[in-house]
């Protein structure tokens, strides 16, 4: 079970977190049809580093975007976003 | 008094019994310990061939002597002897016997041991099915282990959580030290150990530097937690540990009523110092009680006082095995003879004979004792009267837990071993595990049909030679086939020994051979044990609707609805369900009714962007609803799929409530959740979940305008309209929507005044006839409506047009799923369509397939049946190829698990009121 340091509650349990899905796999509403199926499916899937959106589901609920090495599971960057994240 | 093979005087307080026999044990005695000392010496019959076993080892690596221990519900099957310890009054028994273990009819199969050797099953499978068939019974009665309890397991089991910056994994020397080192330089530390009393190897070997019970007492007093009985029984991501921890033993009544804890702990640092497990030596009949590790052997003369043989051989690769020839000489046994592998060794204890270039060929005796043992020294037999062997083929670090941390091995080939290398978590194994004694290695001198490697799944040297000659070359598939290391023990004592011989099969090394992989759990869990508090009634939480209590007083029927509990039927005057939802739905259809929606699912929305937020996630238009109207809608995946549908109504210029059905309302919580915070965060707006906010009832019925008018003072809104309002004194949201095809509305209410909202409707709605209905009553009336539901009709594979409601489209797009829609799938003729049945003859069996004639493909199947509310006649609704084309025709409805069957015409799913003229004034 993964550690995640929530950016507003900080070091949580994975327990508490739902999985999204990848940054790559977000489908735009007003992309084209080629490019929302294709991130709909198909996968960069890399053996390394990659971003994936999280939400702590069971605390705080707020959104973020972990970047997990996905053979290590180390977990090297989680950055909050949502409205109050927004520049 | 002292027992037979006890080595001190001391008393035999614990008494305890052995398949019905009782006999007395000493404090502290594993069941393994007490039956050596009261002479016992088969213990077990074998999965396979049922051969007798005795025991082998000191610890939970224990492969032979399985028993059940404890009676009823508490009875744990399969608990290895050398890991219990006795308790007053502990009932142990053999398994896999009969009729007595002494006895055992099925030893016969040892006779049958050509045919049953390796890839036994496969073989069968691939033969004539017939075959399987005749074998199927018997080998499940022959093969086997303990038996499962058929009771409930009396006791509760505990979760915790903890949280550590050391954490060090066994209690022999290295352990320790560096558990009392962390504590002194002021870390929270946590010490386990699976022993019940600390000190690992020290126990066996004492050292007069080290007294464990000092040092944990020292840790104690720093404020370390030291586990005694607790197993590390799983190492996952980020230093997250799960310890099992023993409360009570297995079998025994815990003192306060908890029998084990899981421990979930999360640790700075792990400390691995889980020591070394015993290679066992193969030889002909070398499973036979009386062969023992040499360590083992050690540990019973030692620390339990107890002679497992009075004439002993020992055989080793190494110089730990002269150890124990000093251990047992010093305890008054004789050690007959040291057979060495090896050219040269140590000095032996005075009055051992040593041979070197000397290996054990075979033993023999009877079911409980050894008798004779034979070896090849320097090239010739020689026999020795012996009753035990003690034997060493090496050791094996134990590097489970290193393993499962994602941690490499490297290879030591003085030891013949792989020792723990790098791991990619913050963690280190320090110990013996890293510097295992120097073994060479030694080719087995028995014969290979008898030399056994896996002594609990029954694999021989000439299963894996097999296995090797019908060219399965990959340790993996050496394993799956030969079940090698699958037993309940992983292959704790056999893995390394296997793997010699196939890597000498493949004259390869034993890292060129491979390694399979070592998974949680360490020991066995037990299942109460993971499902915690779980276990019983309390697997799933209950969510009760504000009006729980009130509709409780009605006695009606419950019908559990995801977590939510809601009345199914009010039967009066001893009415069955069936005839109580009819009696309901004709009150709806007649007069009125009135139901507990609380459970849809509610949804605020709000701000300047509201509507462009709805836009996105309803694919029907939202933008154009005046205030004060609403409309029904849906909403798809992003492959276009209708995954949910509600309503969307304008309750002010800003301000929208959404309604989800009850079943996907965490689902689109989360998913509203998602859009907004994710996906479109730049729009102003909030979105609130108001689901538990409030209560909502409907009132539906020719009466339900008159009734509601009456009780608000107020003219109800016109059919899809919104209108606030004032009902017992309480203020209501009043939202004019049918679900059951009759003139109906939903009046929402904070949920603390339902009570007396509800109270008010119902005295009113009686007064005209009326009464409360329930699901089953709305099933009926919805499915005579034709009216979809998420999870019948809406079963995640159909699109709007399927379901009939592609009109409803938004034209202007940028919904999320327009995209998926264009996939040139999802317009193909043949998809299955929304499509009413009507029966010619007798009830459609719900569930049922649709066909055109016996014999020929489904093409579609009954999503809900019922039959028609006022009028009589079975009708249904389906998904059927190409549905919308088909009205008229005449098929079967087949369900052959339940042997029905109807005739059915297929027709437009709106059965009742199509022109939907009855819900508008």
């Amino acid at each position: 079970m993964y550690q995640i340091a929530c950016p507003h509650c900080g070091p949580r349990a994975q327990l508490e977190f739902t999985y999204e899905r990848t940054v790559d796999a977000v489908v735009d509403p007003v992309a084209d049809a080629a490019t929302a199926m294709q991130a709909l499916y198909t996968r960069a899937n890399p053996m390394g580093l990659d971003d994936e959106i999280w939400r702590h589901t069971y605390g705080c609920r707020a959104w973020m975007v972990l970047t997990r090495h996905r053979v290590t599971h180390e977990i090297t960057a989680v950055k909050a976003i949502g409205p109050e994240a927004l520049p | 008094m002292s027992g037979p093979m006890r080595t001190e005087s001391g008393e035999e307080t614990i008494p305890f019994t052995f398949d019905g026999t009782t006999y007395q044990a000493r404090p502290g005695d594993t069941l393994a310990a007490a039956l050596l000392a009261n002479g016992v010496g088969l213990v077990a019959r074998s999965f396979k061939y049922h051969r007798p076993r005795g025991i082998m080892t000191a610890g939970i690596e224990e492969p032979n002597a399985l028993v059940t221990v404890g009676t009823g519900g508490r009875a744990e099957p399969n608990t290895r002897a050398t890991d219990v310890f006795v308790y007053p009054g502990m009932v142990a028994q053999s398994q896999n016997r009969w009729p007595s273990l002494s006895f055992d009819v099925a030893s016969i199969f040892g006779l049958a041991a050509p045919a049953l050797g390796a890839g036994f099953y496969y073989k069968t499978f691939f033969g004539p099915a017939k075959h399987w068939m005749l074998y199927e019974g018997f080998i499940r009665r022959a093969a086997g282990l303990g038996n499962a309890p058929t009771e409930p397991d009396p006791d509760n089991f505990s979760q915790r959580a903890g949280f550590c910056d050391v954490l060090v994994v066994g209690t022999g020397p290295a352990g320790l030290k560096a558990a009392l080192d962390a504590a002194e330089a002021g870390k929270r530390v946590m010490l386990v150990e699976q022993d019940a009393v600390p000190g690992g190897s020290l126990l066996r070997d004492p050292d007069p530097a080290l007294d464990p019970a000092t040092m944990v007492k020292r840790i104690k007093a720093l404020g370390g937690e030291v586990l005694l009985r607790t197993t590390a029984s799983g190492y996952w991501d980020h230093n997250f540990l799960t310890l099992t921890q023993r409360l009570a033993e297995p079998g025994e009544v815990p003192a306060h009523g908890f029998a084990q804890r899981l421990w979930h702990v999360r640790a700075g640092r792990v400390v691995l110092a889980t020591g070394l497990i015993e290679r066992p030596v193969p030889f002909a009949n070398n499973d036979h009680p009386g062969v023992m590790l040499s360590q083992a052997v050690r540990s019973y003369v030692r620390r339990w006082g107890v002679l497992p043989g009075k004439r002993v051989v020992i055989a080793t690769n190494n110089d730990d095995a002269y150890l124990t020839a000093a251990a047992l000489v010093e305890a008054g046994a004789e050690v007959v003879a040291l057979l060495d592998a090896r050219a040269s060794g140590p000095a032996a204890p005075a009055g051992v004979t040593v041979y070197h270039d000397a290996r054990p060929y075979s033993v023999a005796g009877r079911k409980h004792a050894l008798r004779k043992v034979t070896a090849v020294i320097g090239g010739s037999e020689q026999s020795f009267d012996a009753d035990l062997i003690a034997v060493s083929g090496g050791f094996v670090p134990v590097s489970h837990l290193h393993m499962q941390a994602g941690g490499k091995l490297t290879w030591d080939e003085a030891a013949q071993a792989f020792i723990p290398g790098e791991t990619p978590q913050v963690c280190e194994t320090i110990g013996s595990a890293l510097s295992p004694p120097a073994a060479p290695a030694v080719a087995p001198a028995g014969k290979a049909k008898k030399s056994f490697v896996d002594f609990q799944n029954d694999v021989s040297l000439a299963d894996i030679d097999l296995a090797w000659q019908e060219g399965y070359r990959s340790v993996e598939h050496l394993k799956r086939y030969t079940t090698l290391g699958m037993a309940t023990d992983q292959g704790k004592t056999s893995n390394m020994v296997a793997l010699s011989r196939l890597a000498e099969k493949q004259g390869v090394t034993v890292p060129q051979a491979g390694l399979t992989t070592f998974r949680p759990p360490f020991t066995p869990v037990t299942m109460g044990l993971l499902a915690g508090a779980g276990a019983r009634n309390a697997g799933a939480h209950v969510r009760r609707i504000p009006l729980h209590a009130l509709h409780k007083a009605h006695e009606p029927i419950w019908q559990p609805l995801g977590y939510w509990f809601r009345p199914r039927a009010y039967p009066v005057n001893g009415e069955g369900l069936a005839e109580a939802a009819l009696r309901e739905a004709r009150t709806v259809r007649t007069v009125a009714g009135l139901s507990d929606v609380s459970t849809l699912g509610k949804f605020e929305v709000s701000g300047p962007d509201a509507a462009a937020l709805l836009e996105l996630v309803c694919a029907t238009t939202v933008g154009k609803l005046a205030v004060g109207r609403g409309r029904y809608t849906f909403m798809l995946r992003e492959d276009g799929m209708v995954f949910d549908d509600g309503t969307v109504w304008r309750l002010a210029e800003n301000r929208y409530l959404l309604t989800s059905s009850t079943g996907g309302a965490d689902r689109m919580a989360g998913h509203l959740s998602y859009v907004r915070n994710s996906l479109r965060p730049d729009l102003q707006c909030s979105v609130v979940n108001v689901q538990e906010h409030y209560a909502g009832i409907a009132l539906a019925g020719p009466r339900a305008r008159a009734i509601l008018a009456a009780l608000t003072g107020a003219e109800p809104p016109r059919h899809m309209g919104y209108a606030p309002g004032t009902l017992a004194g309480a203020p209501v949201l009043v939202l004019a929507a049918s679900y059951s095809g009759e003139r109906a509305f939903e009046i929402h209410v904070e949920a603390t005044h339902a009570a007396a909202v509800w109270h008010a409707i119902e005295t009113a709605t009686r007064a005209e006839g009326g009464a409360p209905y329930g699901l089953e009553a709305m099933e009926l009336l919805r499915i005579e409506k034709g009216h979809v539901v998420v999870g019948g009709e809406v079963d995640g594979r159909s699109t709007p047009h399927d379901l009939g409601l592609a009109g409803m489209l938004s034209k202007a797009g940028g919904f999320i799923g327009a995209a998926g829609l264009t996939r040139p799938a999802l317009s193909a003729l043949n998809r299955n369509n929304l499509v009413g049945l009507i029966s010619l003859d007798g009830p459609i069996p719900e569930g049922g397939m649709l066909i055109k004639r016996a014999g020929t493909s489904p093409q579609g199947h009954v999503t809900a049946a019922a039959r028609r509310i006022l009028e009589g006649g079975a009708i249904a609704l389906a998904l059927l190829e190409g549905g919308h084309k088909r009205h008229g025709e005449e098929l079967t409805v087949t369900s052959p698990t339940r042997g029905e069957k109807a005739r059915v015409r297929v027709t437009s799913p709106h059965f009742y009121d199509p022109a939907g003229e009855r819900y508008r004034d």
